[in-house]
């Protein structure tokens, strides 16, 4: 071998050894990044409940405290038997003693039924204390205790006919409890439609088998559903949803379908240029701000009622009672507007008197 | 500068045709499920096309030149703004109708809720930004990156924390991919509810996310891959949104924990600063603000997954744990709510999508399904991500039915109403991917319908 050729076999070598060498180290580890996730970390954290009761705290609730915990923290949304649709769709109503003898809910099969409620669906318990305990209530999740969450489980459980009023919920029982849900039996995974082989679903096909027929198809057009007229307009004038040039403008909603198409729109009030608003205007844009910051208007329609009154009506029950205001809006409330009694809410003074102050004014817009 | 008052040409009246009247009956007829209007009036199209001179629809002035070319505009004449006037340009002014929104009467709630993209107006497969639609269950955050932490446990040797500094370091993929609310196009499963396409299929959107597969993170702990087929994954915000995603997708190095959206950070409404990317998979499973996953032997039944993103079948069974997105396609160019400016040619133009993977074809139909032609695939053509489809269209006036039918690279084609609701009924909530139709009526005005 010649000397060029050594240097050269050598020098090869060497670059082979130090690629190879880097590429292992970066492939191996990343040095320096991540560490060990400590105890109270995980504690912290890890609180899902599995359909097995893995991850679900010791602890335990009576139905009568459940009562208690719900008509001052979950009726205000859900109505003082679950069965409100006012904010949320109903939690509570549609199952039977014979569903939760049967395992399946009788109402889902039905198509007559009007709707379709948390409790005719679950089928595990498991499901229900981790979401509450999650994310309940809708505006302070994660706020209650774990004997507060046995005890509206087992409340919810009352109205659906699995406990008996003096049912006491608890870390014990809950995996007998479970086999009293009236939906136990009322789910399958043999589908085509999970990314991967965990279940061993014995369908792999999916549903439907079209074909791409180009001609000739045997489809015999006849529009079957169409909107009615009545609601033409009830997503707003289409005309200001569509883009100013193109092929096609947005269809003026506000006249009748047969008529001509009319000239296209400006472009969409006060999303543009106007704005900056000065004065009384100001203040109302901040507090409106503020409603939404605080999540008033989860409850309170500005000028429409939801589970709580319009934010109009209030001001004009009470006129330049600013004080009055601010204290309802910091303890909360019942009795004036009807049986759903509003929450004490936890937002700064300044913030509730800026509301309030606005409100006495008769709500300006 | 004042906005325009004039913007192009609208069609007139339809002359010669049917007055007001004779709509209004012809519409009646189509209520009762009279076939022969429809019939009669593609007879008519199809003598109508070929042959007959169009309208020019951008006519000579009687004065022999247009005045936006004959009079120079300001902007001609004097000096612009400056550079960086706009730190984060934003767009055009005259682009204010192009918004996400929600659906009037859909929810009680703004935090529990949805916006709508608005496809109508997009162009490409790229959703902007500040269009992408929104769906939270309690509320959007937006948080601080710095006090972030993700967290991996359960079947792994180590636990482990990390920051989002360190997620960062890690190498990364940059890819584009669709995500789909499983209840995209929900409120049409039993009748036509609304009108565009903005609220029929605007639960969709495509981004390029940049970010770190799982599996990397989960290597670095140590996971069980074998016993540990399952991933819980969970959100750091109030309804600490959480579902199972399968191992086997995730050891596939598809699923990302993702902090890049289209060049920038993920926007706080879609989780900034870290999220999970589930390719082909329902919206639902992209879990938001993500702060920690498990590894389990078992799936976790989570609300998500017991109580809601169920489908219910005709038995009243619920099928748990339906996650994949199929494939579906949509007309957005002409679609429901507009209205076309004159007769002549138009580019019809679409999306499709597989979360099974990339679209392989696109058929287009302008009679309600009797014909079709194959639309052109613009590229990049990639999978699990939108697909844009074009195709000429010269219109006649007539009535006429458009529709797309997408097939992906399993051989699936998009079905029929007719056929998905043989299977799943038509009181399903989720996973409705039937053919789109939108009457585009002499007028011009295009209606969301479907045909039977």
């Amino acid at each position: 071998m010649s000397k060029w050729l050594k240097t050269a076999a050598a020098a090869l070598v060497c670059a082979l050894y130090l690629s190879v060498n880097a590429w292992a180290q970066s492939a191996a580890t990343y040095p320096g990044l991540g560490r060990t996730a400590t105890a109270r970390e995980i504690a912290a954290w890890d609180i899902d409940v599995r359909a097995d009761f893995k991850g679900l705290p010791k602890g335990s609730g009576s139905v009568a405290q459940g009562q208690d915990v719900w008509e001052a923290k979950c009726a205000s949304c859900h109505g003082v038997f679950g069965e409100s649709n006012e904010v949320f769709n109903p939690v509570l109503g549609g199952v039977t003693a014979k569903d939760v003898a049967r395992g399946r809910v009788a109402n889902l099969a039905r198509d007559d039924y009007p709707s379709r409620t948390t409790m005719m669906k679950l089928s595990t318990l498991s499901t229900l204390w981790d979401y509450i305990n999650r994310a309940m209530p809708w505006n302070t999740p994660k706020s209650l205790q774990p004997n507060e969450v046995y005890a509206v489980v087992a409340f919810m459980l009352n109205l659906s006919e699995v406990v008996p009023e003096n049912f006491v919920l608890s870390d014990q029982n809950i995996a007998q409890v479970q086999q009293r849900m009236p939906n136990r039996l009322g789910m399958q995974t043999d589908h085509a439609l999970w990314p991967g082989r965990e279940w061993g679903a014995k369908t792999t096909r999916p549903d439907t088998a079209n074909t791409a027929c180009m001609t000739h198809c045997a489809t015999d057009p006849q529009v079957a559903s169409l909107l009615p007229d009545f609601a033409r307009n009830a997503h707003g004038n289409l005309r200001d949803q569509n883009r100013l040039v193109g092929p096609q403008r947005g269809a003026n909603t506000l006249v009748a379908d047969a008529s001509a198409p009319t000239s296209a729109a400006g472009p969409v009030a006060g999303a543009g240029a106007a704005g900056a608003s000065t004065g009384a205007m100001g203040n109302t844009k901040a507090v409106l701000a503020l409603l939404g910051k605080h999540n008033c208007t989860a409850c309170h329609g500005v000028e429409r009622k939801i589970v709580g009154p319009a934010l109009t009506d209030v001001a004009k029950k009470y006129p330049d009672q600013a004080d009055i205001l601010a204290k309802k809006i910091k303890n909360g409330g019942a009795g004036v507007w009807g049986p759903i009694p509003m929450p004490a809410q936890n937002l700064p003074l300044a913030d509730a008197q800026a509301i309030a102050a606005w409100l006495a004014r008769g709500a300006p817009r | 500068m004042n906005p325009p008052t004039t913007h192009g040409r609208l069609r007139k009246a339809p002359e010669n045709f049917l007055d007001a009247q004779g709509l209004q009956t012809a519409r009646s007829e189509l209520r009762q499920g009279r076939r022969g209007f429809i019939e009669k009036a593609f007879a008519t199209a199809l003598a109508a096309t070929g042959g007959t001179a169009l309208a020019q629809t951008n006519p000579v002035a009687s004065d022999g030149g247009d005045p936006n070319i004959l009079i120079l505009p300001e902007h001609a004449k004097g000096l612009g703004l400056g550079v960086a006037t706009d730190g984060y340009g934003k767009p055009s002014r005259f682009e204010a109708n192009v918004q996400r929104r929600q659906s009037p009467g859909l929810t009680q709630t703004t935090q529990a809720s949805v916006s709508f993209a608005p496809l109508q107006s997009l162009f490409g497969i790229v959703t902007p930004s500040g269009l992408h639609f929104e769906r939270h269950h309690q509320g959007w955050w937006d948080i601080d990156p710095s006090k972030h932490r993700f967290m991996v446990n359960g079947l792994v040797k180590k636990p482990m924390v990390f920051t989002v500094d360190e997620i960062m370091r890690l190498p990364s993929v940059s890819r584009f991919h669709f995500i789909e609310c499983g209840a995209n196009t929900a409120v049409e499963w039993a009748q036509v509810a609304v009108p565009t396409v903005q609220y029929t299929h605007g639960m969709i959107s495509c981004s390029e996310f940049t970010g770190v597969p799982l599996i990397t993170l989960l290597e670095m702990a140590g996971a069980d891959l074998k016993t540990g087929r399952f991933v819980l994954a969970e959100g750091g915000e109030g309804s600490s949104m959480t579902r199972t995603i399968p191992m086997s997708l995730i050891t596939s190095g598809e699923v990302l924990v993702a902090y890049g959206q289209n060049g920038e950070m993920l926007r706080p409404e879609n989780g900034y600063p870290l999220r999970l990317v589930v390719p082909g998979v329902q919206g639902v499973s992209w879990i938001k603000y993500l702060r920690r996953v498990e590894v389990g032997d078992q799936p976790y039944a989570t609300k998500d997954e017991a109580i809601h993103y169920m489908d219910l079948m005709p038995n009243g069974m619920h099928r748990q744990y339906t996650s994949i997105q199929e494939c579906k396609s949509v007309v957005t160019t002409p679609s429901g709510g507009q209205v076309l400016l004159d007769k002549g040619f138009y580019n019809i133009s679409g999306l499709a999508w597989s979360g099974r993977g990339k679209v392989k074809r696109v058929d287009v139909s302008v009679d309600g399904g009797r014909n079709w032609r194959t639309a052109r695939l613009q590229t990049p053509v990639l999978s699990k991500a939108l697909t844009r489809f074009n195709i000429d269209w010269v219109w006649s006036g007539q009535p006429a039915i458009i529709q797309s039918r997408a097939m992906d690279e399993t051989g699936f084609v998009q079905p029929t109403y007719a056929q998905l609701r043989k299977v799943r009924g038509s009181r399903s909530i989720y996973h409705n991917n039937a053919i789109q139709s939108w009457l585009v009526q002499e007028s011009g005005e295009v209606k969301n319908v479907q045909v039977a």
